[in-house]
């Protein structure tokens, strides 16, 4: 039987459910030091003065450090990767220690090194910073205004850069339009909020450098930290141990990990340094933050002509590693599963004094959904057509794949009417829409939100977004070694990283099936530089779809020169062993065959009848770099019902059939799609950075801050079909951020679907009580319906009515 | 280093005794001076349940309650919620379930499962769900936690 498919229970889960999951923060290497960082409590000055000498004389305090000390320590600054070609794109000096200024507040002009950790923090609070606070810019569009503040003086302007992409020609399908829709979008801004905080540790002994560090991207730390570090990469090890989960926020390089390097080099002792929560909202970087102005353009029977997008993006104060790449990350599918034949797009970046912003669960994508999938709502309303019957009109039909869209795009494969057809099924829309009716009568406002959606990952063909593609100046192949040891287990090092994905359990099943090994002997060994080959590390869903596929191919290698050898004790051809049952065999002669452990022992202590032209060993590896991208979709159904009187939204049904290609094991597929809706959930019903109109963080802790707790989220409804892709053997695509990027927009449709008898029309994300509240109380005067109470009260724009935050009705005390 | 308090807590079963600062709070206290990294720090304000341990039976954000406050009390942690090698139904079902993905929240969310399982032990989904209300997981979506609860309950077909 092979194991691929199978649910197979996860092999991680022994130890982290006995509490022996190892992480960064419990390492504790002899001699730890521990430091603390000073920050910015402006969001821009001037640096006028530092003083440091109370906090050396405090106890346990070995080291205060400020920028300016520090200069000597780094060859470089913290770096952005991305070199659109013809397109420049302003980026400050952004260094782990700031000298002379500060642009957002959390900034780091200080570190203080000490015998604890409580030692650290208590020094780090005697270190006197004097700031001559300049004017600080937090809303985008005001920062592109004439007269604005600005963020970077030398630059004179906050605009960063413009890039742009086009396909057909949406101008002409504008001018020839029956129909246009126009919207307006905002997507604020969110946390990535793993619940473990950022942690690293360094170590320096002889020459050697080592960084334990709560990454998503090992390989790539130690080429970035390498630079600024100005140290050779073999004289630099990272490793990322157990990393709790990561949703992006970990897919960078941090300030505070050049900082530990250089601060072990330096004093000679380990160093540790751990993120405060209140730390991760300030200073780990955010996500999403873009205004979307979109045009739709169809005919009256409801043919899409043209989709326009000018997109505003706050970057803000400073170009992390893909801080001006992610608002344009999605561009491939902003069309949506649609066959649309012109495609207009226009991305603006803009600094301003906040937190950069970067790659956050769906990076642009979920973005890209949310405004596809509402204005198709909308062009539904104006044409007056069922959306659902409005989508099926614009699919991409199955015969049309691979399918290339208006901006050159090739979607590898689909079956969009057939995920939407398995969603009816579960989901009765009619039967929906009478009960809808009934429950208005009783004052129950309930709505249901549609997602057909697409999206873009497996990231990434190096020739598409590379030097020479796109621009970003890395690659992303991916590795595999695959080591099969004498008694016939195996030990196989991949380059991706993961951070809670299974992926030790779906990766043994793949290795195991080829092998034709057990995966419970299937040891899946990543994120330790020093241990395999170079890799490009997880994020953008990539981690099956490439770096399975690298797996899968090492693992045919060592099948092949296992038949080898099998065959050559056997007296047989190479080509008659065939693996069956996790025996290699002579075809049509079952009795005749030997297991994996006799030929790794052969093949380690190799008898004389092997000749002499097979090596030693059974070990390969794989470099694979994609063809194509890969394109998973589906349909989702979300039901909300909104409580007139308080504006609070209850998610009280979820559905979704989702494609990600044949499954390895489904059981770890339905988790991530659960997670990743939740996330979305969140985004849209309760989270939210903010920043008062002077550029202090409203949204400091998870009190102000509000995940979705279990309490807020339903059971969900899963399903799948399977689409394989053609773009790698094994027809997989990602499905780590799938659940995200269909989410946001079922929703928040659903949000509006259940208000549009009270007059709301459109109304921006988060959709926290007093927005809703005060939407509803808007439209009134509209002259719209009312709702059947006119009770409830202004709530606090933050926490209050989210979750964790405490009682939301009146009624029961929380707001008066 | 400030004002020192001499302890004496029953740690799994297991007497430990040492003088700490007198802020210390029981979570680095189990963390750093007893290497019981399994209880992990999620969060500064007590919010994310990370840290949840029990103090005389009875779960606890360890990260707000002092290491002196324990003194003279019985904890325990999640390495020691089933005898050494064995699984408590609760582990076992989160193992099955898939009630875990990247782990972090995860000796929170079944210490906190376990006090519930003891005040209610057949939870409906609801009273699961709200009795978990103070431990957030940012990975599962929560729906399969629930189910390695009721599982762990016994009671998998209720609703």
């Amino acid at each position: 039987m092979t194991s691929v498919g199978q649910a197979l229970k996860r092999k991680e889960d022994p130890r982290m459910i006995t509490g022996r999951g190892y992480y960064t923060e419990d390492i504790q290497l002899p001699g730890m030091l521990h430091a603390a960082i000073v920050r910015s409590p402006e969001a821009h000055a001037a640096i006028a003065s530092i003083d440091t000498s109370e906090a050396k004389e405090r106890d346990g305090v070995v080291a205060v450090y400020t920028g300016e000390d520090m200069a000597g320590d780094f060859a470089g600054g913290i770096p952005m990767v991305w070199a659109p070609p013809g397109v420049e794109i302003k980026t400050p000096e952004h260094w782990p220690l700031k000298r002379g200024q500060v642009k957002h507040v959390g900034d780091p002009v200080a570190v203080v090194v000490a015998t604890s950790r409580a030692a650290a923090i208590d020094a780090a609070e005697d270190v006197i910073v004097d700031y001559d606070a300049k004017p600080a810019v937090v809303d985008p569009e005001a920062a592109l205004a004439d007269g604005s503040p600005l963020v970077w003086e030398e630059f004179g302007t906050n605009k960063t850069h413009e890039w742009a992409v086009a396909g057909g020609d949406f101008d002409a399908a504008l001018a020839e339009a029956e129909v246009t829709v126009e919207a307006r979008y905002v997507n604020h801004r969110t946390s990535g909020a793993p619940i473990e905080p950022r942690c690293s540790v360094a170590e320096y002994r002889g020459d050697k450098l080592t960084l334990y560090s709560t990454t998503q991207i090992p390989h790539i730390a130690r080429f970035v930290l390498g630079g600024m570090l100005g140290v050779s990469e073999d004289k630099l090890r990272v490793v990322a141990p157990d990393v709790g989960g990561g949703f992006g926020a970990k897919l960078q390089v941090y300030a505070e990990e050049a900082l530990v390097l250089a601060l072990a080099k330096r004093l000679g002792r380990p160093v540790k340094w751990t993120e405060t929560r209140s730390e991760h909202m300030t200073t780990s970087h955010h996500g999403r933050d873009q205004i979307n102005y979109i045009t739709l353009t169809a005919k009256r029977d409801g043919t899409v002509t043209g989709c326009r997008a000018r997109v505003v993006a706050d970057l803000g104060a400073y170009q992390q590693l893909l801080t001006p790449f992610i608002p344009t990350l999605g561009f491939p599918v902003m069309g949506g599963c649609y066959a649309i034949p012109s495609i207009d797009l226009h991305f603006t970046g803009v600094f301003t004094n906040k937190m950069p912003t970067d790659a956050i669960r769906g990076a642009g994508r979920p973005e890209a959904t949310y405004w596809i999938e509402l204005t198709m709502d909308k062009l539904a309303r104006e044409l007056d057509m069922d959306p659902l019957e409005l989508r099926r009109r614009n699919f991409i039909r199955n015969d049309q794949f691979p399918f290339e869209t208006a901006l050159g795009i090739v979607y590898d494969s689909g079956d969009y009417e057939g995920t939407l057809d398995k969603l009816l099924g579960h989901f009765d829309v009619d039967a929906f829409r009478s009960e809808q009716a009934s429950l208005r009568e009783q004052g129950v406002y309930r709505g249901v939100g549609f997602s057909t959606w697409v999206e873009v990952c497996g990231l990434a063909p190096s020739r598409a977004v590379g030097p020479q593609g796109v621009g970003l100046q890395a690659a992303f192949y991916e590795s595999a070694n695959v080591r099969v040891t004498p008694t016939g287990s195996a030990i196989v090092y991949s380059g991706i990283s993961p951070h809670g994905q299974g992926l030790d359990t779906s990766f043994a099943q793949i290795a195991g099936d080829i092998l034709g090994i057990d995966p419970q002997n299937v040891e899946v060994l990543h994120g330790d530089t020093d241990q395999g080959a170079w890799g490009w590390d997880t994020y953008g869903s990539r981690s099956l779809s490439v770096g399975g596929e690298a797996l899968a191919r090492a693992a045919r290698k060592v099948q092949e020169k296992a038949k080898r050898i099998c065959a050559a004790l056997l007296e047989a051809a190479p080509e008659d062993i065939e693996l069956e049952d996790g025996k290699y065999q002579v075809k049509g002669s079952p009795d005749k065959s030997m297991t994996m452990a006799e030929i790794s022992g052969a093949a380690h202590i190799p008898p004389n009848e092997l000749p002499a032209d097979i090596e030693p060993g059974l070990e390969e590896s794989s470099f694979y770099d994609p063809e194509n991208f890969v394109f998973p979709f589906g349909a989702h159904a979300c039901v909300v019902d909104v409580d007139v009187e308080t504006g609070k939204v209850t998610v009280v049904r979820y559905v979704a059939v989702d494609d990600c290609g044949p499954a390895i094991n489904p059981m770890l597929i339905d988790g991530q799609v659960h997670g990743g809706i939740t996330h979305a959930i969140g985004q849209v019903l309760y989270e939210q950075i903010v920043y008062d109109e002077e550029g202090q963080l409203v949204t400091g802790t998870f009190v102000d801050y509000a995940l979705p707790t279990a309490a807020e989220v339903p059971r969900f409804e899963t399903d799948r079909t399977e689409t394989p892709s053609p773009t790698n053997s094994l027809g997989v695509k990602g499905i780590g951020e799938a659940g995200t990027i269909a989410a946001t927009p079922a929703v928040a449709a659903a949000v509006l679907d259940a208000l549009r008898p009270l007059g709301v029309e459109s109304l921006d994300i988060p959709h926290t009580p007093v927005r809703v509240y005060e939407a509803i109380q808007a439209a009134h005067g509209n002259g719209a319906d009312p709702p059947s109470s006119q009770q409830g009260v202004r709530l606090d724009e933050h926490g209050k009515g989210s979750a964790g935050s405490g009682p939301t009705r009146p009624d029961e005390g929380g707001a008066s | 280093m400030g004002a020192t308090v001499r302890i004496g807590v029953t740690v799994n079963g297991e007497r430990r005794e040492s003088e700490v600062e007198a802020r210390t709070l029981l979570v680095y206290w189990l963390r750093d001076e007893l290497g019981l990294t399994g209880t992990h720090v999620g969060c500064d304000t007590t919010n994310c349940g990370a840290c949840t341990v029990h103090l005389n039976g009875e779960s606890v954000k360890s990260c707000t309650v002092l290491a002196a406050q324990a003194d003279g009390a019985e904890v325990t942690t999640i390495e020691g919620l089933a005898p050494e090698g064995g699984l408590h139904p609760l582990q076992n079902a989160f193992w099955e379930k898939h009630g875990l993905q990247c782990g972090f929240c995860t000796p929170g969310m079944i210490m906190a499962a376990a006090d519930l399982l003891q005040r209610n032990p057949h939870p409906s989904d609801d009273e699961i769900r709200h009795g978990l209300e103070g431990n957030l997981c940012r990975c599962t979506g929560y729906h399969n936690i629930i189910e390695a609860v009721k599982a762990a309950a016994g009671n998998e077909v209720s609703a």
